[in-house]
């Protein structure tokens, strides 16, 4: 059994794909190293989005990744290619566009040769209206030198305003890093439907367990987040389960 | 030919090997995963070797005893005890599991009859008790030998209950549960010199117990940022001094060791020394912080080294020299080119230990396909051992593996490609006076001695 390359990573003839700086790379065998860049990148933020349901996602694993994928981004920043575009696709990245990256294997100095440095660079305009959408966000100004900050921002913390969060999220990489501490289904809007808010306050207070992270309004409400996409109804018969089966505990004890 | 290692002209052989007995679920494959080993650990004397596992089940293993008239018995380790150290939670708040794995066993140095070793999964520290009955008493008055309450009114007569032998039972008793201590992972726990406190890890901080208080811990360190978006680095793996009651360290995701000293401040959180390699920028790839990130740290028996294992290398260090290693020794570094691959399959992230042998003169650590290898740090000479049923016949002597790079393969090499990389050993333990290792390979544990021919 071939553990070793995993599928995906064969070398694929991109056509017609988009190189800032129009040379080259599609006519290549071996892509380029920008592209295969981005398909570290894709392959990261897939990783950073696929979290285990069940058990709490390995946070040294997840800080190692979200470094990997701010070096990129910084990179990428100073060569002028980053694009928000690619922001907008990740949502639907797939190991299927992965492509081989030996390049990257590479120490710096190979990849010297391989490199080219773009005439000039800019920012897609889309990337300032998609922030100004997420209002919940702090957001400051798209300039090249905060926007892989901005990528980061959200990616850990405990979300503590749910209520700015109704609303339409768009696919950005916002949303994949929340969903690294949320462990939500895709849309907020299941996370926090049909949830009685009083009810865990009581609960919390009641059991007295002690966390040391702030006990927000949204670490409550994450447990009522089913794993699976359900309908409504059935959350609702889940999270009566829990609260039937806490209720018990709390009758016990 | 055989590069001896650890002795003189020595090689290693097998002595155990033990297939742990498969319980719960399997998976396609037919193997448990519950019974897949997360730690082991010799205690202090060597006497007994304990193992823990994914489902949460501890085993603890003893060397038989010299015997005259089995004298090619000695050395063999047989089951001593086995207990459910750990059970499944689930975190009603966070809606998360919290698994039962036995991430870290530590031993507490013997004080009398009894044995005592911490466990630890990812949120819960336990002390158990290991003891031996081979005695009962028999004669109670108000209950008969089958433990029945007898009628009071039917006792005439007054006996005093006597201890009589019985067969050797082996029992396991929880001591102490040390809980609610941790927000995150715990990765480390280690036994103070003191051996009345000791320390246990998670990814942000790292708490002080003493033995006998289980409601409250001291926090000597505490990385977690004001703000979570600045959160770039974790705690990877903590331990005590051998012999300074007062000095810790802990590594780091970013390759580097802190070495604290709890009498300078209740918070630790200023190092007495900060040890790291600088970098060097002729291999600097996206992935240079991945692998630089040290999954495991460990004191020399002497106290004067630290030993610290990242993905392709084994290091050691002079605690007074903080700018770079007086040693490296490559692990595989045939890995280097194919880290694209291992970053995908996420074989980068695993985190291998590493061991000293008693006298501090050989370090261990493990690899790949069952691979583990044995750095002579006098000779520097070094050797590739593998783990497997072919070679754990009795008496079979291990034979050297090497992995081919490239060009012509050899008869008896491997190639980079043919790895097997389900097959990893990330656990191994070395015996604190003599040249006994054990190495878990998966869900089977292997014991091997170096026989002196």
């Amino acid at each position: 059994m071939d553990t070793m390359f995993v599928r995906g990573l064969k070398r694929k003839c991109f056509d017609g794909e988009e190189d800032i700086e129009g040379t080259l790379a599609g006519i290549k065998a071996v892509p380029s190293y920008n592209l295969q860049r981005q398909s570290l990148l894709d392959m990261s933020l897939v990783k950073l989005q696929l979290c285990h349901m069940l058990v709490e996602p390995n946070l040294c694993r997840s800080v190692l990744i979200a470094n990997t994928v701010r070096q990129i981004q910084e990179e990428m920043t100073q060569d002028g290619t980053w694009q928000m575009i690619n922001a907008q696709n990740t949502g639907q990245a797939s190991l299927d566009r992965l492509v081989s990256t030996d390049i990257l294997c590479r120490s710096s100095g190979d990849q010297a040769e391989g490199k080219h440095v773009p005439a000039y660079g800019t920012f897609n305009k889309d990337f300032e209206s998609d922030q100004a959408q997420d209002g919940s966000e702090t957001m400051s100004t798209a300039s090249s030198v905060q926007a892989p900050r901005n990528l980061q921002s959200n990616m850990w913390e405990e979300m503590e305003n749910p209520q700015e969060n109704k609303g339409n999220f768009q696919k950005s990489l916002d949303q994949i890093f929340e969903t690294l501490e949320n462990k939500s289904p895709n849309s907020v809007e299941d996370l926090f439907s049909e949830v009685d808010n009083s009810y865990y306050d009581l609960d919390t207070m009641l059991t007295g367990m002690m966390t040391n992270t702030k006990m927000g309004h949204c670490d409550s409400l994450e447990t009522f987040s089913s794993p699976t996409n359900t309908a409504s109804n059935s959350n609702c018969k889940s999270d009566l389960n829990d609260l039937d089966h806490i209720v018990e505990i709390l009758v016990e004890s | 030919g055989i590069q001896p290692v650890g002795g003189t002209g020595a090689s290693w052989g097998c002595v155990s090997e033990v297939c742990l007995l498969s319980h719960g679920r399997a998976d396609a494959r037919g193997v448990s995963a519950a019974d897949i080993i997360s730690t082991v650990e010799f205690n202090h004397t060597g006497e007994l070797l304990a193992t823990g596992d994914k489902g949460g089940r501890v085993v603890i293993f003893q060397r038989e005893q010299e015997s005259k008239n089995q004298p090619h018995r000695r050395g063999e380790y047989n089951v001593y005890s086995t207990f459910q150290s750990h059970e499944p939670e689930f975190d009603y708040l966070k809606s998360l599991e919290i698994e039962e794995k036995i991430n870290k066993i530590r031993w507490l140095p013997q004080q009398n009859a009894a044995y005592f070793l911490l466990s630890t999964n990812d949120k819960t520290v336990k002390l158990w008790k290991v003891s031996e009955r081979d005695k009962r008493p028999e004669g109670y008055n108000l209950k008969d030998e089958d433990g029945r309450l007898r009628d009071p009114s039917m006792i005439t007569v007054l006996r005093v209950p006597v201890l009589r032998p019985m067969d050797l039972m082996v029992e396991a008793t929880p001591r102490r549960v040390f809980a609610n201590a941790h927000t995150y992972h715990i990765n480390s726990i280690s036994v103070n010199s003191d051996y009345e406190t000791y320390m246990s890890a998670d990814d942000l901080r790292i708490n002080l117990w003493n033995f006998e208080i289980t409601n409250q811990s001291f926090n000597i360190v505490d990385i977690k940022p004001a703000n979570m978006e600045e959160l770039t680095e974790v705690i990877t793996a903590a331990e005590f001094h051998p012999h300074h009651c007062n000095t810790f360290v802990y590594s780091s995701s970013k390759g580097t060791i802190r070495l604290c000293d709890m009498r300078t401040a209740a918070l630790c959180d200023r190092h007495a020394k900060f040890f790291e390699e600088p970098e060097d920028p002729s291999n600097r790839s996206f992935f240079s912080e991945i692998i630089s990130s040290i999954s495991d740290v460990k004191f020399s028996h002497s106290g004067r080294y630290i030993m610290t294992r990242d993905y392709l290398t084994v290091k050691v260090w002079d605690l007074n020299m903080e700018n770079r290693p007086i040693e490296t020794y490559q692990v595989h570094d045939y890995l280097r080119s194919k880290l694209c691959s291992l970053y995908e399959n996420d074989c980068i992230f695993d985190k291998f230990e590493c061991v000293w042998n008693g006298s501090d003169s050989v370090i261990m650590t493990g690899s790949y396909n069952n691979f583990f290898r044995m750095f002579d740090r006098n000779t520097k000479r070094d050797v590739t051992l593998e783990a497997s049923r072919e070679n754990s016949k009795p008496r079979a002597i291990l034979k050297p593996r090497k992995v081919c790079v490239g060009g012509k393969r050899r008869k008896d090499e491997i190639s980079v490609d043919s790895l097997d990389f389900s097959k990893k050993i990330l656990h191994t333990a070395w015996h604190p006076s003599e040249n006994i290792i054990a190495v878990a390979a998966t869900n089977n544990l292997y014991i091997f001695q170096d026989k002196v021919n």
